[in-house]
């Protein structure tokens, strides 16, 4: 998994620090520390990862190991208006497969990434349980049901004129 | 609830929130308050009613009128028609498509005839944000009576004749499971709640969370008392922000009604509930793994013995059921374990929530009796397949599962027939595929999805699942023999006889039984290096076809990458070295002059 280099500011080390605090520093709450944190920052990177360990009191190389093992941290930064397909099995036997490489093929990045300007993600997640809407998308919250490979211009013209 | 004359219910559920739901319910607050009915007509929001194909749904009581596919704007017709008139805006009852006819009221429409609903019974029914309501619907009574009237060898004795089975996937029994961990003695025990649902395609445990948290949390003081234990955990996904923030209301709300805290009802009885939450892993369902996770670790399964009622979450003795299982508990005190045991087959008792998806007219969550066929399942409770599609197989049990065909449609839905058809039960998914999907590739989809979710502590799970779906893939590209296909099953079977968990022990069985019921398209790919349904890329192109092409142009002016040339009122012409096979043209043809070959 690559990274990226983020230089931390002391109001984040302080941040960090009354997370880890609310959970009274204890190596048990791993893992809501690092989901509080990625509320806060949106990504676990290295620099963040080491702040946590520290206030934890627990070796980097376990906060590393748990924060790559659940998909749902991520060391990357995810764009503006994260993408993320549902490729769930009532979405895939309705087709998100080609809604995805859709998208793929639009935005140019590849499922994890980000596009150059930090305007796009695409990730994909498994079932958002509105199977009855599949294949579905969201688009940070907000969610489109019934997606078709036409359907993917119209939802990236929506966030055109967005920054 | 008895001083309004009416109740607008509006699913709250994840699924209408998606098309708009939220927005709804408020116009409809509006247009009452509007027309000063504030007295009158309540709008609830409640959970899931089920009939997620054609949300977001209304449901007018008493007079049980369902409006379906019902957007913001129709909220000022129903308040000015139904409420103010009581006349049905007939535009949005539901049109059956087999009878050919409207059906005003839910109880008539083909997808709740057959159903039984005891676990779901107040999905739909009630706001889960409003204790008062679960109260008024007999809520926490059951804890009452178990607390204050019986001891926990009487309520194990009740849980246990009531033949309940673990709804999680496994169907252990859950009267004896709670009996093992009452045995074991220890200064702190624990009871655990699993909402991981990992299940891609499966959302019950989410509907009964997001409908009636509480019911959740009286069968887990239930649960707590029957076994000896005061602290409560219930892991769930963080993916399901919506379950979470009512699960967090419900918990909040039974505190403050003393129905969760220390001396519980004047029991002497002590019992609080906490949340922990998933990060997204799918092997995290599987109960060590489960208990790993929340201890802050990497969710990695380990050898079993020790058992979680022997040794669990921090060492001590736990006790993890699945939502599904919970939700039946309150009933089966109510009701008795001879009312529950009377329900469903010899040794699958009660009912099952099964999440219906995939290529079938109605899309949503069902609870039928066990021992129901398939058949009554997809064609009449879901209606059928859609866009009049021949059915070709039924998906059940998940990753773990395996897919039934036209064979299997009679056979009576238990634990115990699933297994023995090469399926399973599994957490409650039904994915019903018709003749467009291909086997092949969807035993490929699956083993994508284990790879990815191995948590890859052992190698036959590791290793043995992604060689799987390399031999899977190549047998799509048609670059296999039949010699792959030997391998391909006997590789199956060393995975799931040697791996640790029950993850690596039950991935195999979507291409087992794939194979075993689906043999001739295996062959057609690997022989012939042909794709019968059309879907695997490298054995397709797209073709069109010269008698119906009229020179519309659509297919041209549609193609991604500009890969169809042909000027207007000409014949149209697909170059192949091109065409990334997106499926757009054969989308956009009105005149079927595209075809998959
Ligand atoms: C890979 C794997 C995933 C599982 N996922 C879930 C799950 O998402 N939800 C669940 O309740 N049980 C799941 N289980 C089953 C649990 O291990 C456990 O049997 C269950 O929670 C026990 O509750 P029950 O007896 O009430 O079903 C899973 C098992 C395995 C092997
Ligand atoms: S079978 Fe798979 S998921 Fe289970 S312990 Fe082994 S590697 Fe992990
Ligand atoms: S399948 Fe897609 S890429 Fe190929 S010709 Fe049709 S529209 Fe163009
Ligand atoms: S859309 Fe169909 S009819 Fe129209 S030009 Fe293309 S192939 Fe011919
Ligand atoms: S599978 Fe996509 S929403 Fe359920």
């Amino acid at each position: 998994m690559t990274s990226v280099k983020l230089k931390l500011k002391d109001s984040d080390v302080q941040k960090l620090k009354e997370i880890a605090l609310s959970f009274n520093n204890e190596a048990g709450e791993l893992i809501n520390v690092l989901h509080k944190a990625q509320e806060h920052f949106g990504y676990l990177p290295a620099e963040i990862q080491e702040v946590v360990a520290e206030e934890l009191n627990i070796p980097v190389a376990k906060v590393y190991g748990v924060v790559t093992f659940y998909s749902f941290f991520t060391m990357l930064p995810r764009g503006r208006y994260p993408i993320s397909i549902c490729t769930g099995t009532a979405c895939y036997v309705r087709g998100a497969e080609k809604v995805l490489d859709e998208f793929k093929r639009i935005l140019k990045v590849p499922v994890g990434e980000t596009t150059a300007d930090g305007k796009f993600s695409i990730t994909c997640l498994r079932c958002v349980g509105a199977c009855g809407l599949a294949p579905v998308v969201m688009v940070g919250d907000k969610t489109y049901g019934r997606v078709t490979t036409d359907g993917v211009k119209e939802i990236l013209k929506e966030y055109e004129n967005e920054e | 609830m008895a001083k309004y004359k009416m109740h607008m219910l509006v699913c709250g559920g994840t699924g209408c929130h998606a098309s708009e739901g939220q927005m709804l319910f408020e116009n409809l607050k509006k247009e009452v308050q509007d027309n000063n009915l504030e007295n009158d007509v309540q709008v609830i929001a409640t959970g899931c009613f089920g009939f997620c194909e054609k949300g977001p749904i209304v449901k007018v009581i008493p007079d049980n009128t369902f409006y379906v596919s019902v957007e913001p704007k129709d909220a000022k017709e129903i308040v000015a028609e139904h409420a103010l008139k009581g006349r049905a805006v007939k535009r949005l009852l539901y049109f059956d498509p087999v009878r050919k006819e409207q059906i005003p009221d839910s109880k008539h429409m083909g997808f709740y005839k057959k159903q039984l609903r005891i676990a779901l019974r107040n999905c739909g029914m009630i706001d889960p944000e409003n204790i008062n309501e679960y109260l008024a619907a007999d809520g926490y009574e059951a804890m009452g009576k178990v607390l204050l009237e019986m001891t926990p060898e009487e309520a194990i004795k009740e849980v246990m004749d009531s033949g309940l089975r673990g709804r999680g996937g496994g169907g252990f029994p859950t009267g004896l499971k709670w009996q093992i961990a009452s045995k074991n003695h220890a200064d702190q025990k624990y009871v655990v709640c699993n909402a991981d649902e990992g299940d891609p395609g499966a959302f019950m445990d989410r509907s009964i969370l997001e409908g009636d948290p509480h019911t959740v949390l009286e069968a887990m003081v239930i649960n707590g008392y029957a076994i000896g234990a005061t602290k409560g955990l219930i892991y769930i996904r963080a993916e399901y922000p919506l379950a979470i923030h009512r699960l967090k209301i419900a918990i909040d709300q039974a505190r403050e009604y003393g129905l969760l805290g220390t001396d519980i009802l004047g029991s002497g009885f002590d019992f609080d509930v906490e949340i922990r939450y998933g990060a997204g892993a799918f092997v995290c369902g599987e109960e060590t793994a489960l208990i790993h996770s929340m201890e802050g670790e990497r969710g990695e399964p380990t050898f079993k013995p020790p058992f979680p009622a022997q040794s669990g979450y921090l060492g001590k003795p736990t006790n993890v059921n699945n939502v599904e299982t919970y939700a039946n508990i309150p009933v089966i005190i109510t009701k008795g374990a001879k009312w529950f045991s009377s329900i469903g087959t010899e040794k699958s008792k009660g009912t099952k929530v099964f999440a219906l998806a995939g290529k079938i007219n109605n899309v949503g969550l069902i609870e039928v009796p066990m021992g129901i066929t398939l058949r009554e399942v997809i064609f009449e409770i879901g209606g059928g397949i859609q866009g009049g599609k021949k059915f070709k197989a039924v998906q059940t049990g998940g990753p773990s599962g395996g897919c039934l065909t036209e064979k299997h449609l009679d056979t009576p839905i238990d634990f115990d027939n699933l297994l023995s058809v090469g399926s399973m039960m599994g957490s409650g998914g039904m994915i019903v595929m018709d003749e467009d999907d291909c086997m092949v590739a969807v035993a490929k989809f699956y083993l994508e999805f284990t790879v990815e979710e191995s948590c890859g502590k052992c190698s036959p799970c590791r290793i043995g699942n992604k060689r799987l779906h390399e031999q899977l893939d190549i047998i799509s590209k048609g670059n296999a023999t039949e010699k792959d296909l030997d391998n391909l099953r006997n590789l199956s079977n060393v995975i799931k006889d040697t791996s640790l968990c029950g993850l690596g022990q039950t991935s195999p069985n979507p291409v087992l039984s794939t194979m075993d019921n689906f043999w001739d398209e295996y062959l057609a790919h690997v022989n012939e290096k042909r794709c019968p349904s059309g879907v695997c890329k490298d054995l397709i192109r797209y073709e069109v076809i010269a008698e119906n092409c009229v020179g519309c142009t659509a297919c041209a002016r549609n193609c991604p990458v500009n890969c169809i040339s042909g000027e207007r009122k000409q014949l149209h012409v697909i170059d192949q070295a091109l065409c990334i096979k997106c499926n757009a043209c054969l989308e956009k043809c009105k005149f079927n002059a595209i075809a998959v070959i």
